[in-house]
């Protein structure tokens, strides 16, 4: 196991020597950065098993507080990273304190409905650049504007927090929170019946992972020097977030990485090939995919390949 | 005489969103599951309608029954090929079935129809009438008493019925109505294709005035959750009040605070319901 780790930490440090091409390093840096928000997402959604569906609401402040410290107090964009991740907190803790006492499907939808008011707001709002959008320091002031003109910059910047938050993930699991959680997932009743307190411990998560998906949201923003509403609270985000997780397999540690490594490229891909198209294209396919894992194998991918290991196990016994 | 004006808009929508709404109603309370594509299959009635108008220059009774059927019968096949099996499976599987079908719904009808908005052509329904000094389109007016005596029909049918006893006896206790020599598979399955027919229905009956676009059903299907968590959950006489008072309120904040905000203002209600009176306002959990 130990190994394994090892080998992808070399194979993710090493990764930029083999791409060379701007295009295909901006498509490494993006599933880096897919892979940090999908973690962020299986945080609340895989391990404490809260399917929250609005996420971009979190992603999107993140991105938002950098750029409009830069418009407005021409600061350093940075500065806006904990003023967005505070921000992110107390929206996690307004949505979370009264659904989590309720069924899962509440906070599925207020979830959906706080990221689209929010969204609405913004679009709506003079002082965030209404329905422009905010834009950063056209070139780097200093080197804390983090201007780079590669992208593999930023790729570190994104391994370093993938780091953190598998780190993070990874140090819960172990914990006592981690042990709540399962039990949490494994039968609320019987959790909450030996003590544990269900709600406040799926409150920690969606904090967790609130704060975790509005530092990305800032990072990126500040990479790319613009954000504008549809592109950082719509839909598209929170979706790709999930599926990400789903598809690799909600609730473990690589899982996240595995949707994103397998679907940032295909989805670049396909708006290259079809442009405009091509975003409801992804969707489409998306819709699909999340449909038949659903139906047939909600563990996601890294579930299969436990099955075929398995199954490859037993054959070799019997031989 | 502009605030009558304004209650009366509120209300005929609100009639409206209490008949899609006891669709989303009817399914959660029977078998606690979602659907949310709930909003977009109101948005595939409203296209069933506008390609009924163009395609064939159906009349407004004949693209709403074309609407209903095609629904229901989309309700039932989502039921037995998806709902069936999701139903037992893990909470994320749950709820990113439904999910997922709204995408997948919303992107298809998206791709054929893009995102530009398109209107039924005229004269399919149209005019208005003047009454008590103020004025009232015919689409509102017909979509609005409709609406209504739909849903209290879907609440005397689940009440008063053979049928409707069959399909709550199956929510109170699958165990106990099996017993009793009922199906539940086919229950459930009618189940979902009568909430699926209302939202197609509905989808249909505001064709008529509303702005047709593939995206509309995300809204939708908030609005019917707010109206649902309003009703207290399961409740079609609930679904049918807090239908009526959403609409009234986003009447009135479109008239008072600005058309942009009609959603933000059910969306933050929304919020503050969840944290004030969860159980719903006619609920008792």
């Amino acid at each position: 196991m130990r190994r394994g780790w090892l080998a992808l930490g070399v194979v993710l440090l090493a990764a930029p020597l083999a791409f060379q091409d701007p295009f295909y390093e901006r498509t490494i840096a993006l599933v880096l950065l897919w892979a940090v928000l999908a973690s962020a997402w299986n945080i609340v959604g895989g391990y404490a098993g809260q399917v929250a569906i609005g996420h971009a609401v979190f992603f999107g402040v993140g991105a938002y507080l950098p750029l409009l410290v830069y418009t407005h107090w021409q600061g350093v964009p940075l500065l806006g990273i904990p003023v967005g991740i505070a921000i992110s907190v107390g929206i996690a803790v307004l949505i979370g304190v009264p659904t989590f006492r309720l069924h899962g499907h509440y906070l599925s939808m207020a979830t959906i409905a706080v990221a689209e008011l929010i969204r609405l707001l913004v679009t709506n709002w003079e002082f965030v650049g209404a329905a422009r959008g905010l834009g950063g320091p056209a070139s780097g002031r200093t080197i804390w504007d983090l201007s780079y003109r590669s992208s593999i910059p930023y790729y570190y910047i994104f391994l370093a927090l993938f780091a953190l938050v598998l780190g993070f993930t990874s140090w819960m699991e172990q914990s006592r929170m981690g042990y709540y959680l399962r039990a949490i997932k494994a039968g609320q009743r019987a959790a909450r019946s030996l003590g544990v307190s269900a709600p406040r411990y799926k409150l920690y998560a969606m904090i967790a992972s609130a704060a975790f998906t509005s530092l990305a949201g800032s990072l990126y923003a500040v990479m790319l020097g613009f954000v504008d509403p549809d592109s950082v609270f719509g839909i598209m985000v929170s979706v790709q977030m999930v599926i990400m997780a789903a598809l690799g397999g909600a609730g473990t540690l690589i899982g996240p990485l595995v949707g994103a490594a397998l679907l940032i490229p295909l989805q670049t891909f396909a708006n290259s090939l079809f442009g405009g198209q091509g975003n409801g294209l992804t969707f489409i396919l998306y819709g699909g995919i999340i449909i038949l894992l659903s139906r047939f194998e909600p563990g996601g991918i890294l579930e299969i390949w436990n099955h075929y290991l398995a199954r490859k196990a037993r054959k070799g016994r019997t031989e | 005489m502009i605030a009558l004006q304004v209650v009366v808009g509120g209300l005929l929508l609100g009639a409206v969103y209490a008949l899609f709404s006891s669709g989303l109603t009817l399914i959660w309370g029977m078998m606690n599951v979602v659907n949310f594509a709930h909003g977009d299959f109101v948005m595939l009635g409203m296209y069933i309608a506008y390609l009924a108008v163009v395609a064939l220059h159906a009349g407004p009774l004949v693209f709403t029954l074309l609407a209903a059927l095609t629904l229901s019968i989309l309700g039932a096949v989502v039921y037995y090929l998806l709902i069936r099996q999701v139903m037992r499976g893990p909470m994320l599987a749950q709820i990113l079935s439904t999910f997922g079908l709204a995408l997948l719904i919303r992107y298809t009808v998206f791709w054929f129809f893009s995102a530009t908005f398109v209107t039924l052509p005229g004269s399919a329904l149209g005019g208005s009438i003047k009454l008590g000094g103020i004025l009232i389109g015919i689409p509102q007016l017909v979509a609005g008493i409709l609406a209504m005596g739909l849903t209290i029909g879907m609440h005397l049918l689940l009440t008063r019925t053979t049928l409707g006893s069959q399909i709550l006896a199956v929510s109170e206790d699958r165990q106990a109505a099996m017993l009793m020599g009922i199906r539940p598979d086919r229950m459930q399955a009618l189940a979902w294709g009568l909430a699926s027919a209302s939202a197609g229905v509905a989808g249909a009956l505001i064709a008529t005035f509303y702005y047709l676009t593939p995206t509309v059903g995300e809204s939708l299907v908030l609005i019917a959750f707010v109206v649902v968590c309003f009703g207290g959950f399961g409740s079609v006489p609930g679904a049918m009040l807090a239908g009526l008072i959403i609409g009234l309120i986003q009447a009135a904040s479109a008239y008072y605070i600005g058309p942009v905000y009609k959603d933000v203002v059910v969306f933050a209600l929304f919020v503050a319901i969840l944290w004030v009176r969860p159980q719903g306002l006619l609920g008792t959990v």
